[in-house]
């Protein structure tokens, strides 16, 4: 990299320009894809919290898709899923979106009501009958601590703890026992002596799992899949995560147009290299490295960006900062950026030192 | 030396070809400056593109420093140009961003990494190549800084940076005045001389003609009679 490094010595200024450019795309991305994160996890995080290997939920009609919003499964369900060869333990998930008061503060929370010794994931014990624990936001929002009442749809429930958030179709999670929880459906009009899902843990046989689903008229999802049931999270991640592979397109065009305009400007000098003896081999690898440097740079900086203002966030921005959210964009924007460079080298590839003759023909 | 035997080169112009070169023979012995004149668009830098490898003849055989050049491939002209010849540009064609001494430096990375002894050794070859000719203290300087002639002394040497077996000149003077040419070919002379190279040396500047030793004229592709520059001095 000889000539690459005195070149972005020389042209700083040009180099300085791009590097920005790919900085502030890297911020883009990184932003973008932490903020996907923490909208998804706002969907997501009590049912992947839950430590479950596969999610039962009731059976849609022909030609719709499996929800937890239209999903009512019964107790006998239950003992049908428990008894199959392979299954580990069965929780029954009551899940439902209201809204929970004191004198003076209301929130919209999700009530998960589940049956058990311990909430799974969790390692806490599931609440008594007549106790909640809260999601940190919802406590806050309610202005409540332990042992302060709560209540919903007139059911009164002493805050028992208030644990880590915990998110479902954007509305924190409250967690109670099942009974309770079908208690309080009972008072509210609805249907209250099943639940809505299955946490199943184990792994059992596909042939039993198909019985099962059979004989109970439920469908059995991995976790991963059980979230497109959630119509919150499902609407949104296609349109998130199609933002978030546009930019890298777009990043990569960026930069690949930019070494190309790049490498063209020095089309004259790649002649006069090659005339001197330069293989195609060497030019191209310098250029290549010239791209990984800048990429590298740009791309560092971007993501140094994208944590400090995603720590300075704080809770104000669903934004999940992670590697996930940060490395890995930054490494898919440095392989793309790269792709783009090397569309670059077909100006390397095809300079003709004969041209570096000046009058020669 | 640098031999042409019965050498054609054709370019294509249109549903035609032209020729630029025509059956041209010529020899240049090691040690010695051949001078090539003619006037503009007779196929003197054709002549030169096809002694350095950087175009292949529709005929004829090249020889440079006893390697047919004809019969390299790509690849293999491209290690033949790096190691065994050297080109005098006729714009020097220096790349901005680095020094003078730089200039001369890359060429020892063009065929790929370089150990530490090799960058050492090129850098004192270098050096004294920009010594020899008077740019020793002009080291630290970026072409844009140089003046035109000291543009052209850094293209010299720089031809002779890999101990050529073979320099092909290309106009070195004519974007210079009288007197920085006649410098510049005096230069050539002298480094030919010392350096035992082959030079061919394309000008249409029949000013430097008497200094050289032999003299070909060239007119529409064809190489006519050459003189004698030890006759032309007498």
């Amino acid at each position: 990299m000889f000539v690459a490094w005195r070149d972005m010595r020389f042209a700083t200024g040009r180099f300085v320009l791009i590097g920005a450019v790919v900085a502030l795309i890297t911020l883009l991305v990184g932003f973008l894809s932490g903020l996907t994160a923490g909208l998804a996890n706002q969907n997501i995080s009590a049912i992947t919290g839950l430590g479950a290997s596969s999610i039962v939920l009731a059976a849609p009609a022909d030609g719709e898709q499996a929800t937890f919003a239209d999903s009512a499964i019964d107790a006998d369900a239950a003992t049908t899923w428990a008894a199959v060869p392979g299954v580990d333990g069965v929780q029954e998930l009551g899940i439902s979106q209201t809204r929970m008061t004191t004198d003076d503060a209301r929130t919209s929370v999700a009530l998960f009501g589940i049956s058990g010794d311990a909430v799974p994931g969790r390692a806490a014990e599931v609440p008594a009958d007549g106790t909640a624990s809260l999601s940190r936001t919802a406590a806050e929002a309610l202005h409540v601590s332990r042992g302060d009442t709560v209540s919903i749809g007139g059911s009164e429930l002493a805050v028992g703890s208030v644990v880590d958030d915990q998110w479902y179709s954007h509305t924190p999670v409250v967690w109670t026992s099942l009974s309770e929880w079908r208690s309080i459906q009972a008072a509210q009009g609805s249907p209250g002596d099943g639940a809505t899902a299955l946490a199943i843990t184990g792994n059992p046989s596909a042939d039993a799992v198909t019985g099962a689903e059979q004989a109970t008229g439920t469908v059995s999802k991995d976790v991963l899949s059980s979230l497109l049931a959630i119509g919150s999270f499902r609407s949104e991640i296609g349109s998130l995560l199609l933002m978030v592979a546009m930019l890298f397109g777009i990043s990569a065009l960026v930069i690949g147009a930019f070494f190309t305009v790049w490498t063209m400007q020095r089309a004259g000098d790649v002649a006069i290299l090659k005339a001197l003896g330069a293989t195609t081999r060497r030019l191209s690898l310098d250029a290549l490295g010239q791209a990984l440097v800048l990429l590298v740079l740009g791309v560092g900086l971007g993501i140094g960006i994208t944590a400090a203002l995603g720590s300075a966030a704080g809770t104000a921005l669903p934004f999940v900062l992670s590697p996930l959210t940060t490395l890995v964009p930054g490494v898919i924007m440095i392989a793309l950026g790269l792709i783009g460079a090397a569309f670059a080298l077909r100006s390397i590839l095809s300079a003709d030192p004969l041209t570096a003759l000046g009058g020669n023909r | 030396m640098i031999s042409l035997t019965d050498v054609t080169l054709t370019f294509p112009d249109g549903d035609h070809r032209v020729t630029a070169v025509d059956h041209a023979t010529l020899t240049v012995p090691a040690g010695t400056v051949t001078a090539l004149t003619g006037p503009s668009g007779s196929g003197k830098s054709s002549v030169l593109a096809v002694a350095a490898g950087l175009i292949r003849p529709d005929s004829g055989l090249v020889e440079v420093a006893g390697v047919d050049v004809t019969s390299l491939d790509r690849r293999a002209a491209t290690d033949f140009r790096r190691t065994r010849l050297g080109i005098v540009f006729q714009q020097a064609n220096l790349l901005p961003s680095l020094t003078a001494l730089e200039q001369l430096c890359v060429l020892g990375t063009l065929g790929g990494r370089a150990s530490r002894a090799d960058r050492t050794r090129t850098r004192e070859r270098a050096a004294m190549l920009l010594a020899a000719v008077g740019l020793a203290d002009q080291a630290g300087k970026r072409p844009h800084q140089l003046s035109g002639g000291q543009r052209q002394r850094v293209n010299i040497a720089r031809a002779l940076m890999n101990e050529p077996d073979a320099l092909v000149v290309d106009e070195p003077t004519s974007a210079l005045d009288h007197e920085r040419g006649s410098a510049i070919i005096e230069l050539i002379l002298e480094l030919t001389a010392t350096s035992g190279a082959a030079t061919l040396l394309v000008t249409h500047d029949r000013s430097h003609l008497d200094r050289v030793d032999q003299v070909l004229v060239m007119e529409d592709g064809r190489l006519s009679a050459a003189a004698d520059a030890l006759a032309l001095r007498s």
